[in-house]
């Protein structure tokens, strides 16, 4: 089962924008909508790689800054013609913090 | 819940263009039926002429498969007509007794061919030129008989003609009128297509007015009013369209010429609406299929009850799908009492190209044998461009404006370029690739080819031979971008009129932006929050507060990112003047910072790579102390002034031009512009800091200073238009900040000077700076007060630890 890991308070992350959470072995995107939701992918575009942590929020998807990629941030699906995906993280917010379950495998791949 | 049912009348070209773009909205909300009278899944009606002539074949132009059909849920009834619509229980009923209950209908019944009811008209061989049965018919025809009559010389019945002769037949043309496509085409172009088809062996009867169709059983010949008569062993009627409405009369809705609708494409009857051919729509029915599909988005938008969209009418413009010859036509091509017409001619080329001018306003187009910039005189026209800048050399086409990107050879040019051609340099996209995702994804529009291909979505110099390729491979279908641009997908209002309610009903937040706009999305898409934040931000630089998460990231972390993820550090150089000290401040900053790559740029500053976020604001702190402000070489900003060695040093020098250089960068670094922004003083003529390739370039003379704007290097390289010339520098200071300003009052976020200057025209500018010295003075002063707000250096800021969250990555260990 996943082990819930606090990363960082809601107010921390801003409304429409991202945070980045760097573990031993990966770099993840932590986004928070206009509504609160929260929403965490691996920070790489199935592009080129390009870091999603650096696009623009809107909706619940994210546009990559290399070259405009739209994801969907709950599926980690390129949207529109596109076609690719990059892993997504469960997430939970409770009390004001925001936590991150890593799972075993994508945290050793 | 049970969805709701949409019945669909018509499986043509306007009908499922409607279904495409209501799946696209909602691809949920109805169980669809589609009723079709013919045989066949949906297919590109208008490539017909080219099926006809051995082009192409019927899979080729098959728009939507059977598979199609069944992946959408849509439950398709070909080959059998309905033939009444029961109003009150809301039901259709076929021919064949099948029924089929609707909560919303369309019908896109198209139109039919009329037939000139002579005596004879219902013989055997007499057919119209509609769909793939008449096609059909005529290839039949074409194995067994050799002699064909088409009666109309309009843009059908002349690609009716030029298939049968290609088929191997004899084939006359009959026309009532002295002037072939007299709807389309002025007299000395028609002239010139006749001659050209006469070369190739079409035989025409001008004037003629047909009397009887003659043969027993099967048509054996024409007779006409005068007596005189050919013969014909097939005679296709391709005199015009009637719209279909027999059901919707048939149903009492009401009809004129067409089926009537309303804006917003509905009928008399709420829960019916139509489109395409069978309908009329303030008093005009369409033949032309890019009005269609305008309608069919329309449609799409009331059926997934989005309830904004509204149709106001189509301009058109025409090709003819001849092989070999070019021509094209749009807007008013006679000319009015009061109007100007401009006219090239080159009679031994076979070129001809007018237009009509009111206003200085292109109203329209005739071109003959060279129609590579019909599309540009299209767009000029629709969009009512102002052509007083470049009037004298408009006929010459747009490469005249110093276009580079666009090569030559327009539309027959591109087709003839082999498959591995690239069209794409950005995106590395070749022609093959494009026709192919055109063909097998069913294509018509340019955005949808740039969604699919990544062609032309980029630095957009290839945007004319995508639009080329896009044109010859699906013909007509082709769906030129509408004349009025919504800023993005989020709304259908275009940049000026956001500009101008931002400033006339004084919105000053995104949200009442998209409030008193009709934003489809609640927090906009990456395009347009950049845009609104910008126009806020130009238009109240003291009340709105810069939104960081509507900025791209660029401009958000105050450095250019790279293709890795690092970014890019340049430190201003005011001038491009520098001391030994700032160099070493650069260089123990390099060091210390471990930076893999120093760069001199363009715009004479020292660019630092590879930098990684995390330690900019450090970084930043070091330079900020050493005396360096942002350079904004990451911004749609003012970038740069570039000056050259300057009159303390040259020979030739004139002014002090690397002094005014630096006074000019104090007064505009920092300033958020709608595109980058650069400028340059050349101390002489010779012009050393290349000025006239700049946004705002100054060249200094004995007497004073000229004053030049809207150049750019880049993709397409602009040479400046002269402004002015003033004689102190207080007044170049002056002018410099009132361009600045009325840039960033006036041009569409995005736009750099040079495509602004050449939209609104230079007069305008001149207007707006040269001639009132109140307006000028103004646009200084607001100028000013945006700069108190602009010039907070923002890498101080971050040094001191403003935004840290952005900066400072979250570490955990798992």
């Amino acid at each position: 089962m996943s082990n819930w890991i606090e990363i960082v308070a809601l107010a921390d992350i801003p409304k429409l924008g991202s945070r980045v959470i760097k573990t031993d072995t990966m770099t993840i995107a932590v986004f928070r909508t206009a509504r609160d939701e929260v929403f965490a992918v691996k920070d790489a575009c199935p592009h080129k790689g390009g870091p999603l942590s650096q696009g623009i929020v809107h909706g619940t998807s994210v546009t990559c800054p290399l070259h405009n990629w739209k994801i969907d941030l709950a599926s980690g699906q390129a949207l529109g013609p596109d076609e690719g995906c990059t892993n997504t993280f469960a997430t939970k917010v409770e009390g004001g913090k925001v936590f991150l379950a890593l799972k075993a495998d994508e945290a050793a791949a | 819940m049970m969805k709701e049912k949409l019945v669909v009348v018509g499986n043509g070209m306007a009908g499922m263009r409607a279904v495409e773009e209501l799946l696209k909205l909602d691809a949920d909300k109805y169980e669809i039926t589609v009723f079709g009278n013919e045989p066949h899944p949906n297919y590109n009606r208008i490539m017909l002429s080219p099926v006809l002539a051995g082009e192409k074949t019927i899979d080729d132009i098959i728009l939507n498969s059977r598979e199609w059909y069944d992946e959408n849920g849509i439950k398709l009834v070909s080959g059998d007509a309905v033939s009444e619509i029961d109003r009150v229980k809301r039901k259709v009923i076929t021919a064949s007794g099948v029924e089929a209950g609707y909560d919303r209908l369309l019908l896109a019944t198209g139109s039919n061919p009329f037939i000139i009811p002579v005596p004879g008209h219902d013989k055997q061989g007499v057919i119209g030129f509609r769909d793939i049965a008449d096609v059909d018919a005529m290839l039949a025809a074409a194995k067994s008989y050799k002699s064909a009559v088409v009666i109309g010389g309009g843009l059908l019945g002349l690609e009716a003609a030029n298939g049968l002769m290609k088929q191997g037949m004899d084939v006359t043309v009959v026309h009532l009128l002295d002037a072939l496509m007299e709807r389309q085409l002025d007299k000395p172009a028609s002239a010139l297509l006749k001659r050209s088809l006469e070369e190739r062996g079409m035989k025409f009867l001008m004037q003629a007015s047909t009397a009887e169709i003659l043969g027993d059983g099967r048509v054996s010949g024409v007779k006409f009013t005068d007596g005189s008569q050919v013969d014909a062993d097939l005679v296709v009627m391709a005199v015009g369209i009637r719209p279909n409405m027999a059901l919707a009369q048939q149903a009492g809705l009401h009809c004129e010429r067409g089926l009537v609708v309303n804006d917003t494409m509905q009928t008399f009857d709420p829960k019916i609406y139509a489109v395409g051919e069978c309908v009329q729509h303030r008093g005009m029915c369409y033949g032309l299929v890019a009005p269609l599909f305008e309608q069919a988005k329309v449609v799409a938008n009331h059926l997934a009850e989005m309830g904004i969209a509204r149709y106001e009418g189509s301009v058109t413009s025409t090709k003819l799908k001849v092989t070999g010859i070019d021509l094209f036509s749009a807007g008013e091509f006679n000319e009015g009492e009061g109007d100007e017409t401009l006219v090239l001619q080159d009679p031994a080329q076979g070129i001809y190209k007018k237009l009509v001018i009111r206003d200085n306003q292109v109203k329209g187009a005739v071109m003959y044998g060279d129609t590579m910039d019909g599309t540009w005189y299209f767009t000029l026209l629709r969009e009512g461009t102002d052509i007083s800048a470049f009037r004298s050399t408009i006929l010459f086409g747009q490469h005249d404006l110093g276009d580079a990107g666009h090569g030559s050879g327009g539309t027959a040019g591109v087709m003839a370029l082999p498959d591995s051609a690239e069209i794409c340099g950005c995106n590395g996209v070749c022609k093959g690739d494009i026709v192919n995702a055109i063909t097998k994804k069913g294509l018509f529009t340019l955005a949808e080819v740039q969604a699919h291909t990544k062609a032309s979505s980029s630095c957009g110099s290839c945007t004319g031979l995508v639009e080329s390729i896009l044109a010859s491979t699906v013909g007509e279908g082709y769906d030129k971008a509408p004349s009025k641009k919504g800023m993005c997908g989020c709304t259908e209002h275009s940049h000026d009129e956001v500009i101008a309610a931002i400033r006339d009903q004084e919105l000053k937040t995104m949200d009442a932006v998209r409030d008193a706009m009709d934003w489809k999305t609640p927090d906009g898409c990456a395009s347009c929050r950049p845009a609104l934040n910008y126009y806020l931000l130009a238009r109240w630089p003291e009340e709105y507060k810069d939104d960081a998460q509507s900025r791209f990231i660029n401009e958000r972390a105050h450095g250019n990112i790279q293709k890795d993820g690092t970014y890019s550090v340049v430190p201003r150089m005011f001038g491009g003047l520098c001391t030994a000290k700032d160099l070493r401040a650069i260089a123990d900053v390099s060091d210390k910072y471990q930076v893999p790559e120093m760069k001199v740029t363009g715009g004479q500053r020292i660019d630092l790579f590879g930098v990684k976020k995390e330690d900019m604001p450090a970084m930043w702190k070091d330079l900020s102390e050493a005396g360096f402000v942002s350079g904004h070489a990451y911004g749609k900003a003012l970038r740069t002034v570039k000056t050259c060695a300057g009159k303390t040093w040259c020979r030739f020098g004139t002014q002090n031009s690397t002094g005014l250089g630096v006074k000019l960068e104090e007064l505009t670094w920092g300033s958020w512009m709608p595109h980058k922004f650069k400028m340059a003083v050349s101390g002489c003529p010779r012009n050393c800091a290349e000025a006239t390739i700049k946004d705002f370039g100054v060249v200094c003379v004995d007497s004073g200073y000229e004053l030049h704007v809207g150049g750019n290097g880049g993709i397409k390289v602009r040479v400046t238009d002269l402004l002015c010339k003033v004689e102190t520098e207080e007044q170049v200071l002056e002018y410099s900040g009132a361009f600045c300003q009325l840039y960033r009052e006036e041009a569409h976020y995005l736009e750099r000077t040079a495509p602004w200057v050449e939209r609104v025209g230079l007069n305008h500018i001149k207007d707006e700076i040269l001639e009132d010295e109140a307006k000028r003075k103004a646009l200084y002063e607001r100028f000013k007060v945006s700069q108190q707000y602009a010039q907070i250096d923002p890498w101080k800021e971050r040094a001191d630890g403003a935004e840290a969250n952005e900066f400072t990555p979250v570490v955990i260990s798992a």
